[in-house]
């Protein structure tokens, strides 16, 4: 079943590889004190290529909700009241219960499906709203005068990297769950050739 | 018919978004208001120090020439014009110019040889003055004389060369914006160091780019305007606030590491006088926060102890799934 068309596994593939080069540098800034560490940079390189990388992040960023509101992909993000509550429900009932007694998937992937409801709440926080949040006070903290020097008696600065940490935790973790999630696929290695080759195979073989 | 709504004002949105990147990088940088001091003070002296502010008071001064016979309108040379309204709010503001320089000069035409009359340095009035203990100015001219500039140019070089005796006004410890303070002290280096003609008086060496010498330095721009010169260019002395020695410039400092990180050496140098007085609030070197944004050097204890703690949780949910997905199948 083809299910990534081409520009999604581009996308992907630039935001992969992105976001791991941001991991590294954006830990070795925080933790300029163990420099010598296995995966450390040196600072001056990390600054360096934390922001080339944060840049062509956003423009990707860019790119891929406009491949969202321009094509029929943007359908598989958008969540309908209905049972989501307790879809979301039976999904993880599944992932920590029924995937060990042998239960069906389910919400098996079909072409209208791409996510299950679990993956589709994750992957709209993560998108929409943690996406957004670290790329805003990422441009504050790349252009520090145009931050609010004080808000609520407390240093705009401190609040914009907070929230700018915050959301770089969040999605590192994210990335993490995802890894391990897609080792979940019909093998453990399926839903890896997937997104590389853009067919998916089905769990119910 | 919703949808291509959010659609076009999704397309207006980037095409703003873009058009504001392209202003921004052009934009100029607004000029910024100056801040207007009153002078509260009237010195015991004020009287005395007119005869000489009349004429070194200002650019022009005036005089009778009696071989003229006539009044005569001069330009005063710039070096010996003091302004009035610095020296009143500087630290020397309760002397009279005849505390410093002899009381020969109220004679006009100033006798020639008072030109070369010996002049004080900080030293001579403040050294081994109890009231000035806390200042610890031995240490500071000891500090001075092991500083590149003494050693450079003993003959020269001179405490005035940095403090102007009738503008100087103690900085850092009264100072409740720090960003001031930072273009104060700069403004001591850069009187000779950006102004060659200046420099010249004290050292033959070709005229110093500064802009270029820091060229390696990343944010150039930020960092000029976020620490001083001495913070990277002198060697902290922990019994005196602000460091005297001056380092060659091969001792600077420039590894990002020093400043950029838990020990930063910011602590010991620009934030000295704050770090003393305030607390932490969870933050490593709150007090630097506080000020400025320093990445490496300000870390939350306690986001760092919450973030752990999610991370081994989400791991070790992880394990535990896998080890049954491998003994359930």
């Amino acid at each position: 079943m083809y299910l990534y068309p081409i520009w999604v596994r581009l996308w992907h593939l630039f935001n992969a590889i992105l976001i791991i080069v941001l991991i590294v540098t954006g830990v070795s800034m925080q933790y300029t004190d163990k420099p010598d560490t296995i995966l450390m940079v040196g600072f001056a390189r990390a600054v360096k290529w934390h922001n080339i990388a944060a840049v062509l992040l956003t423009v990707n960023y860019i790119f891929f909700v406009t491949g969202n509101m321009f094509t029929d992909n943007g359908r598989f993000y958008k969540i309908r009241k209905g049972n989501f509550t307790s879809d979301l429900w039976k999904q993880m009932k599944y992932y920590s219960v029924g995937m060990f007694k042998g239960e069906k998937h389910p919400f098996p992937v079909i072409p209208d499906r791409k996510f299950n409801p679990l993956q589709k709440l994750t992957y709209v926080l993560a998108m929409y709203v943690a996406f957004p949040l670290l790329i805003i006070s990422g441009l504050g903290l790349l252009f520090p005068e145009t931050v609010i020097s004080r808000f609520l008696g407390i240093s705009g600065m401190i609040l914009t990297d907070i929230l700018h940490i915050t959301m770089g935790f969040f999605l590192s973790l994210f990335m993490v769950i995802h890894i391990y999630t897609c080792t979940l696929g019909a093998r453990p290695t399926s839903l890896f050739k997937s997104i590389l080759s853009g067919y998916h195979v089905s769990e119910d073989h | 018919m919703t949808s291509a709504v959010i659609r076009y004002l999704y397309l207006l949105l980037i095409i703003y978004l873009l058009s504001g990147i392209s202003a921004f990088a052009s934009e100029s940088e607004k000029p910024q208001a100056g801040t207007v001091d009153s002078i509260t003070f009237i010195s015991p002296f004020y009287e005395d120090n007119e005869r000489c502010f009349k004429c070194h008071g200002q650019k022009t001064y005036e005089y009778e020439n009696e071989n003229l016979e006539r009044k005569v309108k001069a330009l005063m040379f710039s070096e010996r014009v003091i302004d009035r309204n610095k020296f009143y709010q500087s630290n020397h503001k309760s002397f009279s110019c005849t505390d410093c320089h002899s009381a020969d000069y109220v004679k006009f035409p100033h006798p020639g040889e008072l030109r070369m009359e010996q002049m004080y340095n900080c030293i001579d009035c403040h050294g081994g003055d109890e009231k000035f203990a806390q200042f610890n100015f031995e240490e500071i001219e000891s500090e001075y004389q092991k500083s590149t500039h003494f050693q450079l140019e003993k003959e020269g070089f001179s405490c005035w060369e940095c403090h102007g005796p009738h503008s100087y006004k103690l900085n850092i410890r009264n100072s409740s914006d720090l960003k001031e303070t930072i273009i104060y002290d700069n403004n001591i280096c850069l009187k000779c160091h950006s102004n060659y003609d200046q420099f010249q008086l004290l050292s033959d060496k070709d005229e110093i780019n500064i802009l270029q010498k820091h060229d390696w330095l990343p944010n150039q721009e930020t960092h000029f305007k976020s620490v001083r010169c001495i913070e990277c260019h002198s060697q902290i002395n922990d019994t005196i606030l602000v460091s005297h020695l001056i380092l060659p410039v091969e001792n600077a400092v420039q590894k990002c590491n020093e400043c950029h990180s838990q020990n930063s050496i910011l602590m010991s140098t620009l934030y000295k006088f704050q770090s003393k007085e305030q607390r932490k609030d969870g933050f490593l070197n709150g007090i630097i926060l506080n000020q400025s944004y320093v990445i490496g050097a300000n870390r939350n204890e306690y986001l760092n102890i919450i973030s752990l703690l999610i991370f081994t949780v989400v791991v070790l949910i992880i394990g535990i799934h896998i080890y049954f997905r491998v003994t359930r199948k």
